[in-house]
């Protein structure tokens, strides 16, 4: 029951607490880049969360039994990186040739993915935190779906920004950003809940 | 895009083509590490080392890296250097190595160090590339120094760790939190936007020059917009 209850607060506070969008300040680029329409953040996300679960899934034994094994420590952010973008060639690959229908929506954002922060953050995070192989994954999970969460509540106030006056110098970037700063404020609101979880 | 001096190459990262506030590069590190103006002196050191050398090696390589693999192999380049400067930092400022933590390793994710390879190193000689870099770093520094500024004085009451008088006594905590920084950055794009009047920022679309995959898109907006120009 124990292990369960840590994955639950894993989850939570990965998702809401320490948000990687609006906490943590990881894939900003592509929160402020590609959540101009519902559906294309949507599609983000859903990839995002997919790549990385599979970069956990791959980087977690790396690191564990061949890097960790033969003190090779040190080169964790050249094989995490290499390991990510070849996972993401291999996926676009394999997705298109098997399974065109899921290509067809996802396989655009895929490219995007290899270079963002977050994914490369959240599997050197998950070694930081010393988590075992359950728990990185709930923890990318988490990170992923808080992403998607992030994408999907700040598309909507994309679309109501986008259609309003705002005074020149603040056009374009820098009224999107004191949204997001709004969205991010709104977060703050979930900093007791892992605490309280199980209280 | 020969023809500008070395004078002009040096000088243009500082404000012209500043990359935070002009080109919107490496918004994650400017957001996460301004909080204290140490973290970003530190932060933006590190990463115009890694900028000038990854500059300098990929201007040397341009001529016989294939282009359908280049970004590949700019990101080995960019992390090699990235492992370097984190083991120097570990060895001699251990202090430094746990403030900056993460986000140390994610320089090589920093999109302004991919972006100036494909913008600029891979097509430019040496000299210029190394000028360009140490440009474009002393660019980011100062922009994430401005940044820091404002949000460790009004937010923490103090410059540098040394306690401001007055301010000390009524800060604004909420500026050194996550919301502060986004909304710290939002209005100093806007007064970038003002002081230059909007010709600066009519350039790119942020859709694009600011995601860090500018160059997995294959060479981004912002470079085909350049070259058009």
């Amino acid at each position: 029951m124990d292990t369960f209850k840590t994955l639950v607060v894993i989850l939570m506070s990965s998702v809401l607490v320490n948000n990687y969008v609006l906490a943590r300040f990881l894939g900003i680029c592509p929160f402020l880049g590609v959540s101009k329409k519902l559906n294309q953040a949507v599609g983000m996300g859903i990839a995002v969360i997919f790549v990385m679960l599979m970069a956990t899934a791959v980087t977690w034994p790396i690191q564990i039994f061949v890097l960790n094994k033969l003190g090779l420590e040190y080169t964790q952010t050249i094989v995490f990186i290499l390991v990510i973008a070849a996972l993401v060639q291999f996926t676009e690959i394999v997705l298109k040739k098997f399974i065109p229908s899921l290509h067809k929506s996802l396989g655009v954002y895929l490219p995007l993915i290899t270079t963002n922060c977050a994914v490369l953050g959240v599997t050197i995070n998950n070694m930081i935190d010393g988590y075992n192989f359950t728990q990185s994954m709930v923890s990318s999970l988490g990170c992923g779906l808080g992403f998607l969460l992030a994408m999907v509540l700040f598309s909507g106030v994309r679309s109501v920004i986008d259609e309003r006056l705002v005074p020149g110098p603040f056009k374009g970037l820098p009224v999107t950003l004191i949204a997001a700063s709004f969205v991010s404020l709104a977060f703050f609101g979930f900093a007791g809940i892992v605490d309280n979880l199980f209280a | 895009m020969n023809k500008e001096s070395n004078m002009s190459v040096l000088l243009k990262g500082l404000l012209k083509e500043n990359p935070v506030f002009v080109l919107i590069l490496g918004t994650c590190p400017t957001l996460a590490t301004t909080t204290t103006v140490i973290g970003a002196l530190g932060m933006g050191l590190a990463a115009t080392a890694v900028l000038i050398c990854s500059n300098a090696v990929v201007s040397m390589c341009r001529k016989f890296i294939p282009d359908t693999v280049r970004i590949p192999c700019y990101i080995v380049i960019i992390a090699g250097f990235v492992t370097i400067v984190e083991m120097f930092m570990h060895a001699f400022l251990p202090e430094m190595y746990e403030l900056l933590g993460v986000y140390l390793a994610l320089i090589t994710v920093n999109c302004i160090i991919l972006g100036r390879a494909e913008m600029y190193a891979g097509k430019q000689p040496v000299g210029k590339s190394i000028l360009d870099g140490i440009g474009m770093g002393l660019g980011f520094t100062i922009a994430l120094l401005a940044m820091a500024t404002i949000r460790e004085v009004f937010g923490a009451g103090t410059f540098a760790g040394i306690p401001v008088p007055f301010i000390e006594t009524h800060t604004i905590d909420i500026l050194i939190k996550a919301p502060g920084g986004l909304m710290v950055y939002g209005m100093l794009i806007a007064a970038v936007n003002f002081i230059t009047k909007g010709k600066a920022i009519k350039k790119k679309d942020f859709s694009c020059a600011g995601c860090p995959s500018a160059g997995n898109c294959h060479g981004g907006c912002a470079s085909a917009e350049k070259e058009a120009e």
